[in-house]
């Protein structure tokens, strides 16, 4: 009795070997199947108010406080003309005006000049745009890089925040649903 | 050789110039809180490096940020409280203890708990263990020989 318990023993490390390797394995197979994200930051604003602002509007001279942006679900989109996601996202933003969807954009650490030229050549989806030249209010939002989509609610309560740029299945997964339940809560 | 050990030295210094900004301080106690505050706090872009050591732009805005924070008069808990409200506790280092960071408070303890255990267990299992029986007349014999035979 005695004998056979030692000889368990013997495989103890084995067997913890086996049990982080296959712990190891499925928390590698999550992060390659997008399921998890270890480096993923939930946004501290999420179920908060949009930060409070005042800022320049483009592509026109005027301005615009966070009070604007409050009364109907919208999405948030912080770009600038010097991320190369954004370019590659811009058409699918161009895409989602079109089915609707009203999206703010907010200009971070650019150039109006430039920021300008991107709307007028490319197409602008928003339905206004406030430059954030010092990148404040991206400080305030939490935004550590462009792109970065916020919901806010019809209260301007911030829903959901997504870093990196949008496409279909990323609107699919992260985005349709909370829309639905959203315009749910509207009606 | 001093020459030599001299270049050495300069090559190894080289490549930590890191972010170099300039930033002036009023008093000495300001700066001193600027740095013990930049280890504290964590770059939320680049995830494993301190404000200090990063050279993503948002640390370049955080840094800013915190130099105008501290000279608008603000204490370390507020300054605190302004970084977790935009990033969440992920940028401090020392974290406050709660449902999420359970494990990163507790298993470190639990973890020693478990060595002192082992190590314990350890400990008595050699002392209950039986001293080598004394040797017997015959093997005691060809010790001694094997001693002698050796010429140290």
């Amino acid at each position: 009795m005695s004998q056979a318990l030692s000889r368990l023993r013997l495989f103890l490390p084995l067997l913890i070997f086996v049990l982080l390797a296959m712990f190891f394995v499925v928390v590698q197979k999550r992060i390659q199947s997008g399921d998890y994200d270890p480096a993923a930051l939930p946004s501290a604003l999420l179920d908060r108010p949009l930060p409070a602002f005042d800022l320049r509007t483009l592509p026109d001279e005027g301005r615009m406080t966070h009070a604007d942006w409050r009364g109907e679900v919208a999405l948030i989109n912080v770009w600038a003309t010097w991320c190369p996601s954004c370019h590659a996202e811009h058409p699918y933003l161009m895409t989602l005006q079109a089915r609707g969807i009203v999206i703010h954009g907010v200009n971070y650490k650019d150039d109006d000049a430039l920021a300008r030229q991107w709307l007028e050549r490319r197409g602008n989806p928003y339905r206004s745009v406030v430059a954030d030249p010092e990148g404040r209010l991206g400080l305030d939002l939490g935004v550590t890089g462009a792109p970065e989509t916020y919901v806010i609610d019809a209260e301007g309560r911030v829903r959901l925040r997504y870093q990196g740029p949008l496409d279909e299945f990323v609107w699919a997964e992260h985005f349709e649903p909370l829309l639905l339940r959203l315009q749910g809560e509207a009606g | 050789m001093m020459r030599g050990l001299g270049l050495l030295i300069l090559l190894l210094v080289l490549p930590v110039h890191a972010a170099i900004e300039t930033f002036v301080f009023d008093n000495e106690v300001l700066e001193r809180r600027y740095r013990a505050m930049l280890g504290e706090l964590r770059c939320p872009k680049c995830q494993n490096q301190s404000l200090h050591d990063s050279d993503a732009p948002i640390a370049t805005d955080l840094r800013r940020e915190l130099h105008r924070l501290l000279h608008e008069g603000y204490s370390d808990r507020e300054i605190h409280e302004f970084m977790v409200a935009r990033y969440g506790d992920f940028v401090l280092y020392r974290p406050p203890l709660n449902r999420t960071t359970l494990a990163l408070w507790g298993l470190p303890p639990l973890l020693l708990m478990v060595g002192l255990f082992v190590v314990w267990r350890l400990s008595r299992l050699n002392a209950t263990e039986e001293p080598p029986a004394p040797l017997d007349e015959a093997r005691r014999r060809r010790l001694d020989k094997l001693f002698e035979d050796d010429p140290q």
